[in-house]
């Protein structure tokens, strides 16, 4: 009988390297009996997130494939990898006096964000989908418990309950979706599927394969928050621990969307006219309803996360933008503008989660849009980062929201889905009015008591990058542009 | 005689889906019925798998089920532990008084 051999593990080092080390700082949290253990860990945390991507970039060149097949890196993965743990390690950083602020300052909060991270990182890596369902699940699960971190708050216990709740239906539903793939294709490797897909040859594939495929989008858009399975994103945004909802607003949707264009382009390419009317109306249904449904919102968590299920919206135009053409350098600049477009929406709302998380009146967070009333005469500095990531998140021309929806548009009409582009277009209109609402209330409505603002270190670090890349990307775009294409391209090369 | 085949395990787990999907939406009592619903999703996603996996005679499916019964234990364990500090909070688990924040 022949022995099983170990299989390559260097491609899954950085994975590999993250777990192993949390375990052993789980422990130490666990057994050493100190104050400032907490701390401690959260630094060696955002240390082992930022580690990472040096590993991932040295481990591996070109594209590798291990685990029979089940577990794939390329510069796509490494792409996608390399933002989420940007985002994650950041997320840490800003969340320090929020943690000590409102007693939440334990060392798990830190290594639940690590494991999730992970899970992310496997989600994108995933060419499987016992792996991609497994990766799901390692992240989702971590993301239910730190929504529901704060345990004597009852908005953040009910935000979590929600967020659990959908979000195992959504499993659910991607897992029936699964099950019938398995069944028709007879596999569950993207590979072996992409290859049967293909011996069809224009034929379309039989009914069980579609009704599989609309299950598995369906749960895809419960992660990603795109319409008609938005309905979790408001409640949980808001009820969620700020730095929590930071975390959820940026890493889970890159590492989503990645997944998602992923498993579309990957095993189910060959039937793309099956799956991009449903990509071109869940875009222009999160475009509309991420315009119109921030408008009357007062509490400026709740108003970012109809804005972010806006922002999947035009991230979507690039995927929409993939299906049903030839050109392979359209397809190409489908993907490429999504990914820069997902690149700088991370940047703007790790920025402006930020600003969100100085919001303290007499030594207590405050939410409310009305609470930064005068903000511009109480604490002009703010006012003017704040302003900025709002008319960049806007799209106004010398930011960097202009550049990325710029990409996007322009990726719609190659591909000459002119609808698509013109309803992007009038919903990013529509939306620029409650961001520059906010621009408003802060420097035109009469002061109210003012905010005691002390910004901490690690927010002016993090401020200070996200505004830079903001402000200046637009006058050196290349390295971001070339590396999104070389991402995207990739992606199509077998 | 009537013979069992797959086309009946497909329906059966059909079924299942079904009563578990329409069991979140429409219970308004208690939020232990939607975790019990949540239980019955993935048996049926179960019950697809191994028919699946005997009628292909290929039992990765059954690894695949093997799998969704750990998931699962760990989504329970998880769903419990939320609702343990919700109800902490709240002092009730009625599906109709979550609604602290809406909009």
């Amino acid at each position: 009988m022949q022995l099983a051999t170990i299989p390559d593990l260097m491609p899954a080092l950085p994975e590999i390297i993250l777990a192993v080390t949390t375990l052993v700082l789980l422990m130490l949290g666990v057994f050493i009996r100190s104050l400032n253990i907490a701390r401690t860990i959260a630094y060696a945390c955002i240390l082992l997130l930022l580690l990472a991507i040096p590993l991932m970039l040295v481990s591996t060149d070109g594209r590798v494939s291990t685990f029979d097949g089940a577990f794939v890196v390329n510069d796509f993965t490494v792409f996608m990898k390399t933002f989420v743990l940007l985002s994650a390690a950041s997320v840490i950083l800003i969340s320090k006096d929020y943690r000590k602020l409102q007693s939440i300052d334990s060392f798990e909060f830190p290594i639940l964000i690590v494991l999730a991270t992970i899970g992310m990182m496997l989600m994108l890596s995933a060419n499987d989908f016992l792996g991609l369902y497994l990766a799901i699940e390692l992240q989702s699960l971590s993301l239910y418990v730190i929504a529901a971190f704060q345990k004597d708050s009852a908005r953040s216990a009910e935000s979590g309950l929600k967020y659990f709740v959908l979000g195992a239906l959504s499993s659910g539903l991607m897992l029936y979706g699964i099950s019938l793939i398995y069944g028709f294709v007879g596999s569950t490797n993207f590979n072996i599927m992409a290859e049967v897909f293909k011996g069809l040859s224009g034929e379309l594939p039989p009914p069980g394969v579609i009704i599989g495929l609309v299950f598995i989008v369906a749960g895809f858009s419960f992660k990603i928050s795109a319409v008609p399975f938005h309905m979790w994103t408001p409640d949980v945004y808001e009820g969620a621990p700020t730095p929590v909802t930071a975390l959820l607003s940026a890493a889970p949707k890159i590492a989503a969307m990645g997944l998602f264009v992923r498993t579309m382009l990957g095993p189910f390419g060959e039937i793309d006219d099956q799956w991009q009317q449903i990509i071109i109306f869940m875009s222009i249904a999160s475009m509309g309803l991420g315009a119109f449904a921030a408008i009357n919102q007062k509490n400026i968590k709740r108003m970012m996360a109809y804005s972010s299920i806006g922002h999947m919206g035009y991230a979507l135009i690039g995927l929409a933008a993939v299906g049903g053409v030839e050109n392979a350098i359209f397809r190409i600049h489908g993907i490429q503008g999504m990914l820069v477009y997902l690149v700088i929406y991370v940047f703007m709302n790790i920025g402006t989660f930020s600003c969100i998380l100085l919001m303290k009146r007499d030594g207590r967070m405050v939410e409310n849009i009305d609470d930064l009333a005068g903000l511009s005469k109480t604490n002009p500095g703010l006012a003017l980062i704040f302003s900025i990531f709002m008319f960049s998140m806007a799209g106004i021309p010398p930011l960097a929201g202009f550049l990325g929806k710029l990409y996007v548009f322009q990726a719609a009409i190659n591909s000459e889905l002119y609808t698509l582009a013109i309803i992007g277009v009038v919903a990013s209109v529509i939306g620029a009015f409650y961001y520059i609402r906010i621009v408003k209330v802060m420097y035109f409505d009469p002061p109210v008591e003012a905010l005691n603002v002390s910004i901490s270190l690690e927010i002016k670090i993090v401020l200070a990058i996200t505004g830079f890349v903001i402000i200046f990307l637009i006058f050196y775009p290349m390295p971001l542009i070339s590396g999104a294409e070389q991402a995207a391209s990739a992606l199509f090369t077998k | 005689m009537l013979e069992i085949g797959l086309s009946h395990y497909l329906v059966l787990a059909s079924i299942l889906f079904t009563i578990g999907t329409i069991g979140i939406f429409l219970n308004r009592k208690n939020v232990i019925i939607i975790l019990m619903s949540i239980e019955l999703i993935l048996l049926s996603v179960n019950v697809n798998f191994v028919a699946f996996s005997s009628y292909l005679g290929d039992t990765f499916g059954q690894v695949f089920a093997l799998f969704v019964f750990t998931v699962a234990a760990a989504e329970a364990a998880i769903g419990l532990a939320i609702l343990v500090v919700y109800f902490r909070n709240r002092g009730n688990i009625a599906v109709e008084n979550i609604n602290a924040m809406k909009g």
